[in-house]
């Protein structure tokens, strides 16, 4: 019996150090490429000849072409601002409709179900006109507001998870004579961190990652432009050859903070969710 | 709001159409005069804009751009015409005024009437300090959802909206405003998409039967791995658990539009898994991995396997720690093996939990934008196809059509579509599954 479990452990984790092998592999290369000296897109071979950190210097600091360090500080701030805006959003939607009864309730969660069924990218196009309306395309308000404009209706798991927090608190403190917004403020919030630490770092995380709408918005405005855009310009045909270990070096930079953030949090992530799940 | 209407006096009916009226007669003067300002104001918006607003929207332009004689200068000069996507953005929002006029109405009767039923009563009405206070506490609703309610109406709402009417209309690449003016086609844009013999509904249908597969098998095999994959870190042969957990997380971590432009890289004929493979001496000609369509489609939900199973894998070991430890320690002592528990106890309950996370996992995967563009641009490309390649959802064609093509409205029907698809799927399973008809299951 020792031995036969002695065989699966072992088995076990060979099995997972393979797997691990194949899961970290893309990573691996594109560290090898930022870190790569010859130039140009493909290689004929797999390791490459040279190393250097020129890549990641020449990314930073040379601005004739591209301005990555611009880039990374206009996404900073769009995720800031967006962030802030979404949470505040979300975490006011989802107590009005787990705690609050009134009549609007039941119809604003169908119409938010409703909306969230339209693929996104439907909009996008009269989102763009819109802004242009107001005058504001081609500037990094503009991103905000796409980003976390409409974020109030997608409340369902923050929702689910105000849902588990037991009433008789906010009845206590309403018979003391605390009025709703003090619930919220004092009592719920407090007991929201899983929650709000999902919310907050989901739309954190979203002005990096997007590509579709920002690529829109800013059009060739190459100083406006976010991390997501500016990367997957460098791999458009005219600078590909030229760019390509840039663009390794700027994938490795980019990743490098969303991957700690994402690894921190992911605690409250997954709390967040599955709490969420379960009750929603 | 008959019943109120009914019972108020004629000073209260006639606060429908002066708002405030009932306010300021009955002592509320702050109230009513935010209530009259408001009504000055659409009043102003329809003079100004608002008729106007809404012929736009029923002729969509009648003045097309174009050179006319000018009889003074004796030379043609270009009018600027109509622009009927204008028309149609600026008619969209006089709509949501008007309901917007409907609400407010009726806010003003109920306000006069709460104000008549104090006068009744023979009690001051209601002080306007008082009730900017009862904002905090029983109205704390409009407080807390004005704010996102705007957002959702401004940037969710009102282009949504437009873009369905959009959808009847021929608002295509041969009708582009300011130039040309583009008008209502009715049900048009929907007939071509489905009929089976125009170019557009033979790509519709293999793209529509694609999206469909791919959005079943993506959802499926996620689910499936990252369920073994959680089951056996899980596993007590399995030492330092954390570790191999937060490897697998990496991909989950990576930005998507970083990983997926990498790999698209890496899998190219020239990339460096070809050439990776050509150096071991497995193979002689680079693999298609995106040039073949049925290889492209592998490959995609391969490397979407990449990205989704260790998602599920996080949620079900979060969720296989919350599994009351009581279930597992009375079926130990009705002597349950192990296959016995996670076919009664443990998968029953990841299912109960999941279901609506797999629901929106599938929707989800129809509108899997990121996927299918980032990996493959929807290519190979082909001529069966209408603006569109082998791995084409159904969404990256709607964006090939808007920003490519620029046929708004084929775009917009196929938006409509994919809705209805969503909603159907949706609606169907979230009634079937236990989570709905048994919410107690497992409390």
């Amino acid at each position: 019996m020792r031995a036969k479990a002695r065989i699966k452990t072992c088995l076990s984790h060979i099995g997972l150090t393979l797997l691990s092998v194949v899961w970290l592999f893309p990573i691996f290369w594109v560290v090898l490429a930022s870190c790569r000296k010859e130039r140009g897109s493909y290689t004929s071979y797999f390791f490459p000849k040279a190393y250097t950190i020129e890549n990641y210097r020449r990314l930073l600091f040379e601005t004739d072409q591209f301005h990555f360090a611009k880039w990374f500080g206009n996404t900073f701030t769009v995720a800031v601002f967006s962030c802030l805006i979404s949470t505040i959003f979300v975490l006011s939607v989802s107590f009005c409709m787990s705690r609050l009864r009134f009549k609007m309730r039941k119809p604003y969660m169908n119409i938010a179900m409703i909306l969230g069924m339209f693929p996104g990218f439907m909009s996008m196009i009269a989102v763009y006109y819109i802004l242009k309306g107001i005058g504001i395309t081609q500037s990094l308000l503009a991103l905000v507001l796409v980003y976390s404009g409409a974020s109030g209706a997608g409340f369902f798991v923050a929702k689910g998870f105000f849902d588990t927090i037991p009433k008789s608190m906010e009845e206590a403190a309403s018979i003391e004579g605390a009025t709703k917004m003090q619930i919220f403020t004092k009592i719920i919030l407090p007991l929201s961190k899983p929650i709000a630490v999902t919310t907050i770092l989901t739309s954190f995380m979203g002005p990096w990652v997007d590509y579709i709408f920002a690529s829109v918005i800013m059009g060739d405005n190459y100083d406006k432009y976010t991390v997501a855009i500016g990367l997957a310009k460098m791999l458009e045909r005219e600078f590909i050859s030229e760019y390509y270990t840039q663009f390794a070096a700027g994938c490795v930079l980019v990743s490098i903070p969303i991957s700690i953030l994402f690894m921190a949090l992911q605690k409250y992530y997954v709390e967040g969710i599955t709490s969420g799940a379960s009750k929603g | 709001m008959l019943k109120t209407f009914k019972k108020g006096n004629n000073v209260t009916r006639l606060s429908l159409v002066i708002f405030g009226l009932g306010n300021l007669l009955r002592g509320q003067i702050g109230k009513g005069l935010i209530f009259l300002g408001i009504e000055l104001l659409y009043i102003f918006y329809f003079i100004e804009y608002g008729f106007s607003a809404l012929e736009g929207l029923f002729t969509l332009g009648t003045q097309e751009q174009g050179w006319v004689m000018d009889e003074r200068k004796g030379i043609e000069v270009l009018v600027n015409g109509d622009n009927s996507m204008l028309l149609l953005l600026f008619g969209t929002l006089c709509l949501m005024i008007i309901v917007s006029l409907f609400i407010v109405a009726k806010l003003s009767l109920e306000s006069a009437y709460l104000a008549q039923e104090s006068v009744e009563k023979g009690i001051k009405p209601i002080s306007f300090k008082k009730d900017l206070s009862l904002f905090l506490d029983s109205k704390a609703h409009i407080t807390l959802l004005c704010l996102p309610i705007i957002g959702i109406l401004a940037f969710s709402v009102l282009p949504l909206f437009y873009m369905i009417l959009v959808a009847f209309t021929n608002y295509n690449h041969d009708n582009q405003p300011p130039g040309k003016l583009f008008d209502w086609v009715g049900l048009d844009n929907f007939f071509v998409i489905l009929n089976n013999n125009s170019p557009l509904g033979k790509s519709f249908w293999p793209i529509l039967t694609w999206t469909i597969v791919w959005a079943i098998v993506a959802t499926i095999t996620c689910f499936l791995f990252g369920l073994i994959l959680a089951m056996w870190i899980n596993s007590p042969y399995v030492k330092i658990k954390r570790v191999w957990r937060s490897i697998l997380a990496t991909s989950v971590a990576v930005p998507q539009f970083v990983s997926l432009l990498i790999i698209r890289t890496m899998l190219q004929p020239e990339g460096s898994i070809n050439v990776l493979l050509k150096e071991l001496g497995l193979i002689d000609n680079a693999l298609p991995f995106w040039t073949n369509a049925t290889w492209a489609r592998i490959s995609i939900i391969i490397v979407n396997l990449w990205i989704g199973a260790p998602y599920t894998m996080m949620i079900v070991t979060g969720i296989l720690m919350n599994i009351p430890a009581e279930l597992y320690e009375a079926a130990k002592i009705d002597g349950a093996n192990t296959i016995t528990i996670f076919k009664k106890i443990t998968l029953p309950y990841i299912i109960f939990v999941m279901t609506p996370y797999l629901i929106t996992q599938f929707i989800g995967n129809v509108n899997n934008f990121n996927v299918i563009f980032l990996l493959t641009a929807g290519g190979p490309s082909t001529i069966d196809y209408y603006q569109a390649g082998k791995t084409d959802l159904l969404v990256t064609w709607l964006y090939k059509l808007t920003v490519g093509s620029k046929d708004y409205c084929y775009a917009s029907t196929i938006g409509i579509l994919v809705f209805i698809i969503s909603a159907v799927v949706s609606l169907m399973t979230y009634h079937r599954t236990s989570a709905y008809n048994n919410e107690e299951g497992f409390q």
